[in-house]
């Protein structure tokens, strides 16, 4: 079995990581900001895991990507908690509306 | 060729995940990605962390995120959409940020490095056909220490986003 090229691989991380920079940037609802955030960290993880299959004995790429992984699910439930709370203050839970709510 | 259905499977669903103003939408596009994503790691040799992906990704975030979405709009007034602004901005940086990469990444001659040129005939997985024993082992003898502060990190998010959510006037 051919093995995949290790640039086809980077590339299609680097797709992944603009995709997420972009909905980060121009949604404007909180939630779909973190799932941009999550697309980020998924890029991240493809190229640790992509970098890895050449470390078959030390697995070092696979361990960071395990910690990657955990500090991710920690990030998403403080989030969303965090994102309840402020719908439930300010009735909404779009960022450029509660910028102009707050500043009043 | 696997690799290639999964990938163009991860970008479409991606993008879509960016284009759609459906928030609903966009949850379960995300869920495409994350998915195929899961199977690029099995191709890659990687099948604990594949199956990391589908129980902590698929199970876990996405479930989150979806009650989040859930919880925080209101769904007879329509205001499950979500509008997009910055349009013009956003695209150009994004696509700043990916020609930046891709140019390092058609430039930079990876296979030329020598623990890559050595690695990449390697038997990966050996005789076990599996990663899991030796990421049991690594994670109780070189990597012991991040292993007992990710759990102290993940006793602090939970004690935390319970603090967050609870409802102070209810209580």
């Amino acid at each position: 079995m051919e093995q995949v090229p290790l640039e086809h691989i980077l590339m299609l991380a680097a797709v992944l990581f603009s995709l997420g920079v972009l909905a980060v940037i121009t949604k404007r609802h909180a939630v779909v900001v973190l799932m941009g955030i999550e697309l980020i960290f998924n890029a991240a993880n493809l190229n640790l895991v992509a970098f890895s299959r050449y470390d078959p004995v030390l697995l070092q790429g696979q361990m960071f990507s395990l910690f990657v992984i955990v500090v991710a699910a920690a990030e998403a439930a403080v989030a969303l908690a965090v994102v309840l709370r402020v719908y439930q203050h300010f009735k909404t839970a779009n960022l450029n509306q509660i910028g102009e709510n707050s500043k009043s | 060729m696997l690799f290639y259905i999964f990938a163009a499977l991860a970008v479409l669903s991606g993008a879509y995940m960016v284009l759609t103003r459906n928030l609903l939408y966009a949850g379960f596009s995300l869920l495409v990605t994350l998915l195929s994503l899961a199977g690029i790691y099995v191709l890659l040799f990687a099948d604990f962390v594949a199956v990391l992906q589908l129980m902590v990704y698929v199970g876990g975030v996405l479930v989150l995120i979806l009650f989040g979405i859930m919880l925080s709009s209101r769904v007879h007034d329509k205001s499950v959409l979500s509008e997009s602004v910055n349009k013009g901005w956003g695209i150009i940086i994004s696509l700043l940020i990916f020609i930046g990469l891709a140019y390092t990444i058609t430039r930079a001659s990876f296979s030329s490095l020598a623990w890559i040129r050595t690695g990449a005939y390697a038997d990966v997985l050996g005789y076990q056909k599996s990663t899991v024993q030796s990421i049991g082992i690594k994670l109780m003898t070189d990597f012991v220490l991040p292993f007992e502060v990710a759990s102290l990190l993940l006793l602090i998010a939970l004690m935390g986003a319970a603090y967050i959510a609870t409802d102070k006037q209810n209580v």
